[in-house]
């Protein structure tokens, strides 16, 4: 399941369906990634990856797809004194890098608010909880700007993705990561969901990460941070003596 | 062509940083300042993060002043004493500025401090240059000049411990030479500069060292301070973009020779004036980025992260 692109999704359908139709009494949701290692090196622009797999019956497929989650301050600018000054602030804790939702057809049609909020599909049911508590109203609001700016960045999907379906059992969906995907380890839900009821659930996790000197670069310079900055220094001094060397030749 | 910069983790031309850097060093060349005060806005302007903006371009200032203290050495140009006096206040200054703008980055308010320094800085510079190149213009113009006296006794001479600089020939309180080096480290490490349009005016005017050895013993000491705001922003903030940093060194090695030659056919007073005008144009912009309403008045940062 290494294989990448849409071409190579398809096939790998059919691997699930002879699974699927094969193993009579199997799990009534299988799923799978077209890719499970994205790797980000110098020149990239964002990529797209494959998410196929069949239900055992009728029902919805839903899909969310969660990057490594870690804290995000938002803070709101005030104008003072003719400039514009950040004034409040709101943490909030364990916010996903990434957040992207695709299903079968309108998550309300087949998932009621309860079903929504526990398994979190959506935007409007994602957990972001301010890290210290906060007045309901004004913690909305900076919630709403927490998802506005992330997916000004195209890291929050505005939209519901579409899972298609082919045949009553097969179905598949895309997945958009943009070129300034966070990188760590990613997980990918699928759920089916019978009667309002979720009956199926599978999850698979992707790693996204940087790959080549610049991801090498970047590393040393968090875990050896004293002897990058020696190496720093050390290099502008070698290119002031060499200028000097040059500078006097001429 | 795009090259990666692994640590502010975006794509830029290489082209135009090395002409960004080539163009800084030709300013540099021709005028003889360092160019940090117009490098690190214009880094930001073409999408660089002010603090990686900050920091690279102190690792820009260690070799550009390496090769300029050099120069100056061989010409015997250089007050070690001074300048090692200075350092020790620089030291201190840098470190307590790293520290607070390490306090300023988590409190939020960094891309502020260092807006509002450099409108301060670069209005302040820019409209003092354009009024002395347009009187040196209009002197020239009457072809009369008032003589100015050449040192001044003020309060600043009645301070103790007194210590003698041979080469400044000056016999002054050493703690003059301190907090000067401890006013200048604090700024530059704060917003990224190597100080030198601040040191410079400071040497002449607050401590009455003799002019043909203030551009060498400044550049010496400018050498210690930067690498030490280099490593602190390093080690602190990991902020220092080595692959950003060899881009702006090359080109501006490249601009200053240029710069320093072209430097000798044309008329500098005019010259001096257009420097004004840009330096005045830089100050403009960023003062209106300050003012200008936001395109959302909320934002976001991931705690760890460098955006």
């Amino acid at each position: 399941m290494r294989r990448a692109g849409a071409a190579a999704g398809l096939a790998g359908l059919g691997l699930v369906v002879v699974g699927a139709v094969g193993a009579a009494q199997g799990p009534p949701l299988v799923a799978d990634l077209s890719d499970h290692l994205i790797a980000i090196s110098a020149g990239f622009t964002g990529t797209r990856v494959v998410m196929f797999g069949a239900t055992d019956g009728v029902g919805d497929v839903v899909m969310m797809v969660r990057g490594p989650a870690s804290e995000v301050i938002v803070r709101r600018k005030e104008r003072i004194a003719g400039i514009w000054v950040n004034r409040a602030e709101m943490a909030f804790a364990a916010v996903p890098s990434y957040y992207a939702v695709a299903a079968s057809r309108n998550i309300d049609d087949f998932a009621d608010p309860a079903v929504r909020v526990r398994q979190e599909i959506g935007l409007d049911s994602l957990k972001l909880v301010p890290a210290v508590e906060a007045v309901e109203q004004v913690a909305e609001t900076f919630r709403a700007a927490l998802i506005r700016n992330k997916q000004r960045r195209g890291l929050y999907g505005t939209e519901v993705g579409k899972i298609s379906f082919l045949g009553q059992n097969l179905f598949r969906t895309e997945i958009d990561f943009p070129a300034n995907v966070p990188t760590g380890s990613y997980l990918v839900e699928v759920l089916l969901i019978r009667d309002g009821e979720v009956v199926g659930a599978q999850t698979t996790p992707l790693i996204i990460s940087k790959i080549g000197l610049g991801a090498e670069l970047f590393d040393f310079a968090h875990a050896y941070s004293a002897v990058y900055g020696v190496v720093a220094i050390l290099g502008a001094l070698l290119a002031g003596w060499i200028a000097h060397l040059l500078f006097r030749r001429k | 062509m795009q090259i990666y910069l692994p640590i502010a983790e975006i794509s830029l031309d290489v082209f135009l940083l090395l002409g960004l850097g080539g163009a800084i060093g030709f300013l540099s060349g021709m005028f003889g300042v360092g160019g940090g005060f117009l490098l690190t806005p214009l880094l930001i302007f073409i999408g660089v993060p002010p603090a990686i903006a900050v920091a690279t371009q102190a690792n820009q200032v260690v070799a550009s002043s390496v090769s300029g203290v050099l120069a100056h050495w061989s010409r015997g140009n250089v007050d070690f004493k001074m300048g090692l006096v200075l350092l020790i206040g620089g030291f201190v200054g840098s470190t307590i500025g790293v520290l607070i703008f390490s306090l300023l980055r988590t409190l939020g308010q960094i891309d502020l401090v260092i807006g509002l320094a450099y409108v301060l800085f670069l209005g302040g510079i820019g409209f003092l240059m354009l009024g002395e190149s347009l009187r040196a213009l209009l002197r020239q113009r009457r072809r009369a000049g008032t003589p100015r006296k050449l040192h001044q006794h003020t309060w600043v001479h009645g301070l103790p411990m007194k210590m003698r600089f041979r080469k400044s020939r000056l016999y002054i309180s050493a703690l003059v030479p301190l907090g000067v080096g401890f006013v200048v480290g604090l700024i530059a490490a704060i917003m990224g500069v190597g100080g030198a349009f601040l040191m410079v005016p400071a040497m002449i005017y607050l401590l009455g060292m003799p002019t043909a050895v203030v551009i060498g013993t400044s550049l010496f000491q400018i050498i210690f301070v930067t690498a030490n705001v280099t490593f602190l922003q390093a080690v602190q903030n990991q902020t220092v973009d080595v692959v950003l940093s060899v881009m702006l060194i090359v080109g501006g090695v490249i601009g200053a020779q240029i710069g320093s030659r072209t430097a000798v056919r044309l008329p500098a007073e005019q010259l001096r004036v257009l420097l004004a005008l840009m330096v005045i144009i830089v100050c403009g912009r960023l003062a209106y980025e300050l003012a200008a309403p936001p395109l959302d008045v909320y934002s976001i940062v991931t705690v760890g992260g460098v955006n």
